[in-house]
């Protein structure tokens, strides 16, 4: 038997494609749910915004803090997206055998890959403007300031895009990875797969609905706010020097 | 079965071409059988062949689900004539040969040199330099436990549905495809095999292998046998994780 060493890429490839996966997805499930505080209030989505910004921590706010965070997600993205795409149809003709493959067998699963295929490469471009501008404009956050951008400067329909795009892969992402690598897998896939898929849907359900109410506020706030006193946000309770 | 359905008419529609026909191009033939009692598909070709057209081919040995010869597509699905009953489905019914096989004719596929292929890339088989081959040596003992675990895998009967339901081993036809992936597990499973575990990665550590399939599972969703394809294929890939982690 040959004894050469073995190549260990393919190995790690997959395991990062998983890991970016994971990381991506939690962070998106924690984000749109930051994201909803302006359903509750104008003032939530305000101290949300300053946590994220460390007043919590330093008394002070430092935008800085979420260009990072931004950043580094935006890697985080990057590295993702350069590996699964390796996973793309290469080909028209591939393209075409998988999706005749997928609806001539009827096959739920298949299927649900190919809106991951097509979701993620939608993602390329809204993600990529998306996570550009938080990266360069993390001060322009909060209430009026992000309704600002949703209404005046158009960011709404790539939102809403995005917002689509991102729920479904995220979720159907997290469903493979379970069955991928045998996560709670129980006595029967059968029973545990079933489980993992109504959870899916009901997740994809819950975050599109609680996404697309957000979205609908920030454009509510963005159409009826007056703003010709900027786009800052004027908190009754908390005092800013410097901002 | 239901007195209504009894008499139904089923009309079955077939994908026919003889590659060994230069005259001969892919076509839809339509062929209506009445439907009897407990028929299977199987049942329902033989009846085509005897009374309506001797020239339809197609393959059975066992007729129950054990040679793996009859593996077709039913409305698009891979699956086993043989096992497929008539009242199951509806009166319409869709025939075709298995994608990716080379076509004798008709239904007929040679699953038999694709599996052939495999079985030499994998090399599935127990790898042991030192074993002599005695007969007069006794066996190894092995736990029951472990032997039902190897036995649930050897079940396999290479009939091809899992690889005919994968939309990988369809865009890349180089994938080793579910059954396998089940054989090396059922190798590394066996005690016998003296084979390393960075043996098996050479074999199935790549695109190629394990780390080509895309979890779709349509595998697990087709096999006739019920082959545990989907918990198999996730415990070697987290196998072959460990196995490149280590030094
Ligand atoms: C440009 C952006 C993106 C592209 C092109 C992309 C592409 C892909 C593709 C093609 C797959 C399937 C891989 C396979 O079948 O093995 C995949 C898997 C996955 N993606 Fe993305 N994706 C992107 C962004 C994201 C984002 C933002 C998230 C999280 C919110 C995410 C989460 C996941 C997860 C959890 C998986 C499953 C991982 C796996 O199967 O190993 N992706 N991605
Ligand atoms: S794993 Fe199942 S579907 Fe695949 S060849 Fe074996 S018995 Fe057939
Ligand atoms: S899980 Fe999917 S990609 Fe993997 S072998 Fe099965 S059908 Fe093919
Ligand atoms: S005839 Fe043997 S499996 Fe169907």
């Amino acid at each position: 038997m040959k004894r050469e060493k073995i190549d260990k890429i393919p190995a790690r490839l997959d395991l990062i494609q998983s890991s970016t996966g994971l990381i991506l997805a939690l962070f998106i499930m924690g984000h749109i749910l930051f994201e909803a505080s302006i359903l509750i209030s104008h003032e939530m989505m305000y101290k949300v915004t300053i946590m994220f910004e460390g007043y919590y921590f330093f008394g002070e706010t430092y935008p800085g803090i979420v260009s990072f965070l931004a950043a580094a997600v935006f890697s985080i993205f990057i590295l993702h997206a350069g590996i699964a795409m390796r996973k793309f149809p290469a080909s028209y003709k591939q393209y075409r055998t998988i999706k005749d493959h997928a609806l001539s067998m009827k096959h739920e699963d298949s299927s649900l890959w190919i809106i991951q295929v097509v979701t993620g490469f939608v993602m390329f471009f809204t993600g990529s403007v998306h996570l550009y501008i938080m990266m360069t404009q993390a001060s322009n956050i909060g209430p009026y300031a992000s309704s600002s951008r949703v209404v005046e400067e158009l960011m709404g329909p790539l939102y809403l895009v995005l917002l689509v795009s991102v729920v479904l892969h995220a979720f159907i992402g997290l469903y493979r990875l379970a069955l991928k690598w045998g996560f709670m897998e129980g006595k029967s896939t059968k029973v545990s797969r079933k489980r993992f898929k109504y959870l899916m849907k009901i997740m994809i359900v819950f975050y599109l609905a609680l996404g697309t109410l957000s979205l609908a506020k920030y454009t509510y706030i963005g159409l009826s706010h007056d703003f010709s006193d900027g786009l800052r946000y004027q908190s009754p309770d908390i005092k800013m020097e410097t901002h | 079965m239901k007195k209504e359905n009894a008499n139904r008419v089923l009309k079955i529609s077939i994908l026919r071409f003889d590659p060994n026909n230069p005259k001969d191009f892919p076509h839809m033939q339509t062929f209506e059988v009445l439907e009897a009692e407990g028929m299977t598909l199987f049942i329902a070709l033989n009846d085509i062949r005897e009374h309506q057209d001797n020239s339809l081919m197609f393959d059975f040995v066992c007729r129950a689900g054990i040679c793996g010869s009859c593996s077709m597509l039913v409305n698009g699905r891979p699956t086993l004539a043989c096992r497929t009953l008539t009242s199951k489905l509806e009166r319409h019914i869709t025939l075709a040969p298995l994608p990716l096989f080379q076509l004798i004719g008709d239904l007929s596929i040679n699953t038999g040199k694709w599996m052939r292929g495999l079985n030499g890339r994998l090399e599935t088989w127990i790898h042991d330099k030192e074993a002599e081959f005695s007969f007069d040596k006794l066996e190894q003992k092995m736990e029951p436990e472990l032997a039902n675990e190897i036995y649930e895998l050897d079940r396999c009967i290479e009939c091809g549905c899992c690889v005919a339901g994968c939309g990988t081993i369809q865009m890349r036809p180089n994938f080793v495809g579910a059954v396998g992936l089940n054989k090396i597990a059922r190798y590394h499973l066996d005690p016998r095999d003296k084979r390393e575990d960075k043996d098996y990665y050479e074999l199935v550590g790549d695109e190629e292998g394990v780390f080509g399939c895309m979890t779709l599972l349509g595998c697990e969703d087709v096999c006739p046998k019920n082959l545990p394809l989907q918990s198999k294929i996730a415990y070697l890939r987290r196998m072959m994780i460990k196995t490149s982690m280590k030094d």
